[in-house]
């Protein structure tokens, strides 16, 4: 450690001297790209963060380490929402706070706008963070705390004046200059956290769970309004958060993370529609996952065997060259219900099933159809063609399911121990 | 089922009456029991407020003999006071500033900071909180004995200072008052550090405030309180030592040492004045600290 810590205050050294003349050097490096991290790397434990290791990790010895952040490659465009969506500990928190610089890396840089800031302090980096539980100066007035950023530069009063009133204006709280953080609500207190770190326009804002102390109304609301203020002043968001509804909800682009890599990377439909690992399918959602083996090309259609030899079709191309068993997915709202004995279009994939519980949810009814082969599917039916009870269908019912091939993917089934075909981990 | 119905009927009748009576008690002893309790602490400087009015006849100050404002006028007014209180108070000063510095620094240490040997300077700062005075005293007096003397050990280290640099007197009371004085300044500030979210600090650095800025602009407001407090306490245990000031302050005197050398000869209601004195001041400071207290902002948000 304190070689590396040697190093980094050369490279600030460094970079305080010339990052002008390293631009020229390197014209190739200002590109769109906002934030970089190449092979990104956090390890704690082996020092004094030991004790840490131990609060991660169930039954970790405090001279255990525990590899956090695990070599990450990423691009984050300029302008764009981004986030990185995981459950706890997967390191996303981590990823993001030594974007920030309240982490040193173990290993690997962290660009941010081409210049090399894998070292420089918090204070030095042109990144503002958004904290989970807002971290407003208690003793400050609301005024104050987002004027703080502001006055370390030197801006001019006047100024500052401006400056923080537009910013109240944008997360609209006019009028609360004089507060303290103390008066404010959870969803004020959000605001001027955002406010504070907005009117610094760092090339970055950084948002660690923001929304997870408020309630659930609240916190739809402020999705729309972070969406909406992120537009308006364009600046780089990379939020960070375990709620996959709400990375839908405002992301351009989503980094599924879990254990300290990213398993995938995308736009949310693409996550939702093509997951890639059998983690991101149960992670994004709903996902019926039948295990099932390859069985031969037909027509550019890729056919598996069920368990109960039942054939499955895939288009060819969205098959991602696995072999041996994998597990088909189909999202529950693309499966259509019908009677056991109904004609079905030729060329869609058809499974029988039995209904074994109904939930009327209003917008839809959520049925879960034990499979003739063994294992069950979840299905969600829009209350368009039943609605009433009388038209649903009931537990026991014999029922067809059929789905267009296109709506299946493919991930590597990794060796899951559970036999049920079905997988719920939302 | 009728049993347990007559027991439950039983219970109805007799438990509110109880309860009844006990909430009488409680109403009328309590506020009883409480001023007893109030006035037991209070008494002692009740009567050396009120005896410092006392137009006391001879030499001592012991039996009331109506009220005067003589000694209030003229509260100096005895041979080796002016320049005992003199001492008490540049001591009381110096001691609190030094401990209060010292005793912050330790305390953020102690709580920030994972290290080798945390744990027992943990615990070795209690140390000198639970030792008797008088052990401390007497060892503190060997000790600077051996140092002024050239005789014996000579810590590692102070080799340097010369022979009477630490010939008994103002120094010696001043380190030992500053030695005692630590543990309860870092006692004090770690209370109120305990509670310090770091985050606030981490947000400060994120919004381009470097260490210093980050620690006067955010940390330093947030536990001045706490050094406030640990600062009032530094001062009036200072002011007040007797046991181990007795031990190292060789022919200088202080304030309580004055006290207890003119006692036996004399107990002049000056002495009176003077305690009143310090404690109107020991009040006001705790008030003034309350008051900050009060209006300092809790850590969470």
């Amino acid at each position: 450690m304190p070689i590396l810590a040697a190093t980094g205050r050369d490279r600030i050294a460094r970079s305080e001297g010339g990052s002008g003349s390293g631009e020229e050097e390197n014209p190739a490096r200002v590109t769109d790209v906002a934030v970089r991290l190449v092979q990104l790397t956090k390890r704690f434990g082996g020092d004094t963060t030991g004790k840490r290791v131990a609060t991660y990790v169930d039954g970790a010895k405090a001279d255990d380490t525990f590899l956090a952040v695990d070599h990450i490659d990423l691009e984050v465009r300029d302008g764009e929402f981004f986030s990185l969506l995981g459950p706890s500990g997967c390191g996303k928190t981590t990823t993001l706070r030594m974007i920030g610089g309240f982490e040193q890396p173990t290993s690997g840089l962290i660009e941010l706008k081409g210049e090399d800031v894998s070292w420089l302090p918090a204070y030095q980096r042109n990144v503002n963070t958004v904290f989970q539980n807002y971290a407003l100066f208690p003793h400050l007035t609301v005024f104050e705390n987002v004027a703080f950023g502001l006055r370390r530069r030197k801006v001019a009063d006047a100024d500052i004046k401006q400056r923080v009133g537009d910013m109240l204006e944008l997360v609209e709280l006019p009028g609360y200059e004089r507060r303290k953080p103390g008066q404010l609500s959870g969803g004020q207190a959000q605001r001027v956290a955002l406010a504070r770190a907005l009117v610094n326009k760092p090339a970055v804002l950084l948002l660690d769970e923001p929304l997870g102390a408020l309630d659930l109304k609240l916190r739809k609301q402020m999705q729309v309004e972070l969406k909406r203020i992120q537009q308006e002043v364009r600046i780089t968001f990379i939020y960070v958060t375990h709620d996959q509804e709400e990375a839908m909800t405002m992301s351009d682009r989503i980094a599924v993370m879990n254990k300290g890599k990213y398993e995938q990377l995308g736009d949310p439909e693409v996550l939702y529609e093509r997951p890639q690992t059998r983690f991101v399918a149960g992670f994004l959602g709903v996902s019926n996952l039948l295990r099932a083996t390859p069985d031969g090309p037909v027509d550019g259609y890729a056919v598996y065997r069920l368990a109960d030899a039942t054939a499955v079709r895939v288009p060819q191309q969205l098959v991602q060259g696995e072999s041996g068993p994998v597990a088909i997915g189909v999202r529950p709202e693309k499966i259509r219900l019908s009677e056991a004995k109904a004609d079905v279009a030729p060329g869609l994939n058809r499974l029988a099933g039995v209904i074994s519980d109904a939930s009327y949810l209003g917008v839809s009814t959520q049925y879960i159809v034990s499979l003739a082969g063994g294992g069950s599917v979840t299905v969600y039916e829009q209350n368009v063609e039943r609605a009433t009870k009388s038209e649903l269908w009931t537990a026991g019912e014999s029922v067809q399911l059929t789905w267009v091939p296109e709506h299946s993917f493919v991930v590597a089934d990794e060796g899951s121990a559970s036999n049920a075909a079905q997988e719920d981990l939302s | 089922m009728t049993t347990a119905t007559t027991t439950y009927a039983g219970t109805r009748t007799r438990t509110p009456v109880g309860r009844r009576l006990g909430r009488g008690i409680g109403r009328r002893l309590l506020p009883g029991f409480t001023a007893l309790a109030i006035g037991y602490l209070l008494i002692p400087i009740v009567v050396m407020i009120l005896f410092s009015f006392n137009d006391y006849q001879g030499k001592f100050n012991f039996i009331w003999n109506g009220f005067t404002l003589k000694a209030w006028e003229a509260p100096l007014a005895w041979p080796g006071l002016p320049d005992a209180l003199k001492l008490s108070l540049t001591i009381a000063a110096l001691s609190t500033l030094f401990a209060t510095l010292l005793g912050t620094m330790i305390g953020l240490a102690l709580t920030r900071y994972q290290f080798r040997g945390r744990g027992l300077i943990n615990g070795l700062i209690f140390l000198p909180m639970a030792s008797p005075e008088i052990v401390l005293g007497a060892s503190l007096l060997t000790l600077f004995i051996n140092i002024s003397l050239g005789a014996g050990i000579t810590p590692p280290g102070l080799g340097f200072l010369p022979k009477t640099a630490l010939s008994l007197g103002f120094t010696t009371i001043l380190i030992a008052h500053i030695m005692f004085n630590i543990s309860y300044v870092v006692v004090t500030v770690k209370a109120r550090l305990s509670g310090f979210d770091r985050r606030l600090e981490e947000a400060a650095m994120d919004l381009g405030a470097n260490e210093w800025t980050t620690f006067w602009k955010v940390t330093f407001p947030l536990i001045f309180p706490g050094i406030l407090a640990a600062a009032l306490l530094a001062f009036s245990l200072s002011i007040d030592d007797f046991v181990i000031t007795n031990f190292v302050s060789g022919t200088s005197l202080t304030f309580p040492m004055w006290v207890y050398s003119v006692i036996r000869n004399a107990l002049p209601a000056q002495i009176n004045v003077i305690g009143s004195a310090i404690f109107l001041v020991a009040v006001g400071g705790v008030a003034l600290a309350t008051l900050i207290q009060g209006r300092a902002p809790r850590f969470s948000r």
